[in-house]
C-alpha cells in the first residue's frame, strides 16, 4: 500500500545522484547474491541506484502515511464518548507520529534528509496512502479505521519485516510489535456498538458501508496493473503481490463482520469454495485513481492541515535554532 | 477520614487535569514538529490519567454512585472546578507552553505537597503524579526557555502570552474555605509556602527566558468555584457531545 | 534563519544490565531535547532506564568494504545524508 504510486513519475530530486555510475555488473551481481541468500543490506552497502530510490520513495511513502493518519483519528480525541478511549487513541495516534519517525529515520539512513521529504509531501509531489484521503464522520468511524485500516496495513506490514534493507526492516518489526494493540482496539469500539443500541449498531454498519471499499483497495492496484511489483519482489523489498494480500485481509475480515452482526456492502461477496477465498465484487479502481490523484474526499484538507502545521511552526523551530546557535547546544542539559 | 470540603478539593485538582488534557489533545497532528506531537501527547496521557484516578476517587467520596465517565462527560461547566488557567485556548505553540509552564510550576510543588497528605489514597496518586510532572516540567520549561530567549519573533509571542495569561496564576495561590480547610485537616498543602516556592521556580526560569515577570495581578473570577471564562463552556460542548447525544450506552 | 534541527542517533539501554542499543534517530534542536524527544519516541513502552543521543554526524563508522571503490569517504559519514557535506550558502542548485 505504499507503493501504491510508485509506478507515476519520480520527483526530479530523488533522480540519479551524481557519482552513482550506470551499473558496475561486478557489484551488482554480487548484490544480487547478498539479496539471493536473504542477507541484510545496510546503510553503507553499495546498492544499485534505482534499489536505492525504490526504498527512499517507499519507505518516505509509507512515513508520510503515518503522519497524515494521524489527522483522522486525531479528529475524534476531543470528542472520544469516554475517559478510557480517550486515553487509547491518544496512545493509538502517538503511536502512528511514532512510526512516522522510525520510517522517517530509516529513510534517512538512504540519503534523503527529512526536510526534503516533508517538502515533498507538502508541496504534493510524494503520496501517501490514499485511505486517509476519507473523512472520519461519526465514532464508529474511529472503529471502523483500526479493525480495517491497521488490519489490513498488519498484514501488509509483516512481511515487510524480512524486507531486504535492514533499517527498514528493523522498523517495521518495532512498527508491528507496537500495531497489535491497534486493530484490537478499533474491532473493539465496533463490538461495543454492534452490541448496543439500534442507533449505534447503525453508526456502526455506516462506517463499515463507508471504509470497506477503501480499505481493500489500500493494498493498492490488481497485480496486472502493477509494474513495480515484479522488480519489488526480486530485490526482497515486497514480499507479496497486492492481489494475495488483498485476498488475505479479506478472508480474514469477512468472518469478524459477520462475527460483529453487520454486512460488508458487496452485494457480490460470496465463498467461493474450490479456491477457498471469499470473492468479491468489481472494485471501482477509477475512485482509487482519483483519490491519488488528489481529488479524494479530503485531501486538500488532509494536506492544509499538514501544511498549515508546518508553516505555523516554522517559528518554533527556528527559535529552538537560534537558542542552540546562541548558547552551544550541549548546554541547555 | 472525609469532610465536605475534600469531595470538592479532589475536584479541583481532577478537573484540572482533565480540561488541561483535553487542551493539549487538541494538538495532536498539529505540533511544530512530528517529535513535538509525541511530546504534547505523552503529557496529555499522563494529566488524562491524572483525571481518571482523581475522578474516579471523587466519585467514592461523593457516594452518588457517579463514576470517572458521569462525572467528567454530564456535569455542567458551572460544576467544573479546574482552575480557570487550564482552560485557556491553545493558542500558538508559544501560548500553550507558557500555560503548561505555570501550571507544570504548581502542580509539581501540590502533588510534592500531596504525596505526603493525610489522605493515603490522595497521597498514593500525587506520588506516581510527581514524577510525571517533573517530566513535564522540564518540557515546558525548556521550551519556555527556548522560545524567550531564541529570536526576536518567539520572544515577543511568549511575552504577550504570559503577560495575558498571568492573572490566571492569582487562583493558583490564593487559598479559599476549601484549601483551608484541607490544609488545616494535613490533606494538603497551605498555599502560603508554595505560593513562595512556586514564585521561586517561576522567577529563575523567566529569567533563563530572558522574560519579564509580569506585574502582580489580582482577579476575582476563579474557576476552582465554578466561574469560569466563556471558553469552558464550548470545549465541554464538545467534549460532551456524544454521552450528551446518547445517553446510559456503552462505548 | 534555520528551521531544520540536526539528526541524532538514540542509544537505549532497555534494563538494567543490559548494553545500550541502537535504536534508530530524531531531530532536535539541542542535546536536551534530543534526550527527551528519544524518551517520548523510544521508550513509550517502558522499554529504557537509560539513553544516549549522539549527533549522527560525530559517529565514525567502519567501511564494510575495505577494499571496493566507493563514491564517498569511507571512515565517517555514516549515512549518505546530504546534510553532513558542508557547502558554502552562495552555491546554488545543490
Amino acid at each position: 500500500m505504499y507503493t501504491q504510486a510508485l509506478d507515476s513519475p519520480q520527483p526530479p530530486d530523488l533522480e540519479r545522484r551524481p557519482g552513482s555510475p550506470g551499473g558496475e555488473p561486478a557489484l551488482e551481481r554480487r548484490f544480487e547474491e547478498r539479496i539471493e541468500r536473504d542477507e541484510k543490506i545496510e546503510p553503507k552497502d553499495w546498492m544499485p541506484e534505482a534499489y536505492r530510490q525504490t526504498l527512499v520513495r517507499q519507505i518516505s511513502q509509507h512515513a508520510h502515511s503515518e503522519i497524515v493518519g494521524m489527522l483522522p483519528e486525531g479528529n475524534w480525541i476531543t470528542r472520544a464518548p469516554s475517559l478510557r478511549r480517550k486515553a487509547v487513541l491518544i496512545a493509538k495516534v502517538q503511536d502512528e507520529g511514532g512510526h512516522g519517525m522510525y520510517l522517517y529515520s530509516a529513510a534517512e539512513t538512504l540519503g534523503v534528509a527529512r526536510a526534503e521529504m516533508l517538502e515533498q509531501l507538502l508541496d504534493g509531489r510524494a503520496k501517501y496512502s490514499s485511505i486517509f484521503n476519507y473523512p472520519t464522520l461519526t465514532w464508529a468511524d474511529v472503529g471502523a479505521i483500526g479493525w480495517l485500516v491497521d488490519g489490513a496495513a498488519i498484514m501488509n506490514q509483516i512481511p515487510i519485516c524480512r524486507c531486504s534493507y535492514g533499517p527498514y526492516a528493523r522498523a517495521m518489526v518495532r512498527i508491528c510489535k507496537e500495531e497489535s494493540f491497534h486493530q484490537r482496539q478499533g474491532f473493539e469500539i465496533m463490538l461495543a456498538l454492534a452490541r448496543g443500541t439500534q442507533e449505534q449498531r447503525a453508526m456502526a454498519q455506516d462506517a463499515l458501508n463507508r471504509w470497506w471499499w477503501p480499505s481493500i483497495m489500500m493494498f493498492g492496484p490488481s497485480d496486472a496493473s502493477s509494474t513495480h511489483t515484479a522488480q519489488s519482489m526480486r530485490w526482497r523489498i515486497k514480499r507479496f503481490t497486492n492481489d494475495e494480500l488483498r485476498q488475505k485481509f479479506i478472508d480474514v475480515t469477512v468472518p469478524q463482520a459477520e462475527f460483529l452482526g453487520l454486512t460488508i456492502p458487496d452485494a457480490a461477496l460470496r465463498w467461493d469454495e474450490a479456491s477457498q477465498h471469499y470473492l468479491t465484487g468489481p472494485i471501482d479502481w477509477s475512485e482509487f485513481k482519483a483519490v491519488l490523484q488528489g481529488n479524494g474526499p479530503c485531501n486538500q484538507e488532509r494536506m492544509q492541515a499538514r501544511r498549515e502545521a508546518h508553516e505555523d511552526g516554522r517559528w518554533v523551530r527556528e527559535a529552538a535554532t537560534a537558542y542552540a546557535a546562541k548558547h552551544g547546544s550541549r548546554r541547555h542539559e | 477520614m472525609t469532610s465536605a470540603a475534600t469531595f470538592p478539593y479532589i475536584l479541583r485538582l481532577a478537573d484540572t487535569s482533565l480540561v488541561l488534557g483535553q487542551r493539549l489533545g487538541e494538538w495532536v497532528g498539529h505540533a511544530p514538529a512530528l517529535e513535538e506531537d509525541l511530546a504534547l501527547a505523552n503529557i496529555a496521557l499522563d494529566l488524562l490519567g491524572q483525571a481518571r484516578l482523581l475522578l474516579s476517587y471523587a466519585g467514592e467520596i461523593e457516594g452518588r454512585g457517579r463514576d470517572e465517565d458521569a462525572l467528567a462527560f454530564l456535569r455542567d461547566a458551572a460544576e467544573f472546578c479546574n482552575v480557570s488557567l487550564a482552560e485557556q485556548p491553545n493558542g500558538d505553540f508559544g501560548r500553550t507552553i507558557v500555560r503548561q509552564f505555570l501550571l507544570d510550576a504548581w502542580q509539581l510543588e501540590l502533588y510534592e505537597a500531596l504525596s505526603g497528605s493525610t489522605d493515603a489514597r490522595l497521597a498514593g496518586i500525587a506520588a506516581k503524579a510527581v514524577k510525571e510532572t517533573r517530566y513535564h516540567l522540564r518540557f515546558s520549561a525548556g521550551w519556555l526557555v527556548r522560545l524567550g530567549d531564541g529570536t526576536a519573533e518567539s520572544h515577543a509571542r511568549v511575552a504577550a502570552a504570559l503577560e495575558e495569561l498571568w492573572r490566571f496564576t492569582d487562583e493558583l495561590l490564593t487559598p479559599d474555605a476549601v484549601d483551608e480547610e484541607m490544609a488545616a485537616a494535613g490533606v494538603a498543602p497551605s498555599l502560603a509556602g508554595l505560593r513562595l516556592r512556586w514564585e521561586e521556580r517561576v522567577g529563575a526560569v523567566l529569567a533563563q527566558a530572558t522574560l519579564k515577570r509580569p506585574a502582580a495581578a489580582s482577579y476575582l473570577w476563579h474557576g476552582k468555584r465554578g466561574v469560569h471564562t466563556e471558553h469552558l463552556g464550548h470545549m465541554l460542548a464538545e467534549m460532551q457531545h456524544l454521552p450528551r447525544t446518547f445517553p446510559g450506552v456503552t462505548w | 534563519m534555520s528551521d531544520d534541527w540536526p539528526l541524532f542517533e538514540v542509544f537505549i539501554r532497555a534494563r538494567s544490565g543490559l548494553e545500550h542499543k541502537h535504536v534508530g534517530s530524531l531531530h532536535a534542536a539541542d542535546a536536551r531535547m534530543a534526550i527527551e524527544h528519544a524518551r517520548d519516541v523510544y521508550t513509550r513502552r517502558q522499554e529504557g532506564v537509560s539513553v544516549w543521543v549522539v549527533r549522527s554526524s560525530e559517529i565514525i563508522a567502519s567501511d564494510p568494504e575495505e577494499a571496493e571503490a566507493l563514491f564517498e569517504p569511507a571512515r565517517d559519514k555514516v549515512y549518505r545524508h546530504p546534510t553532513f557535506y558542508e557547502i558554502p550558502d552562495e552555491v546554488k542548485n545543490l
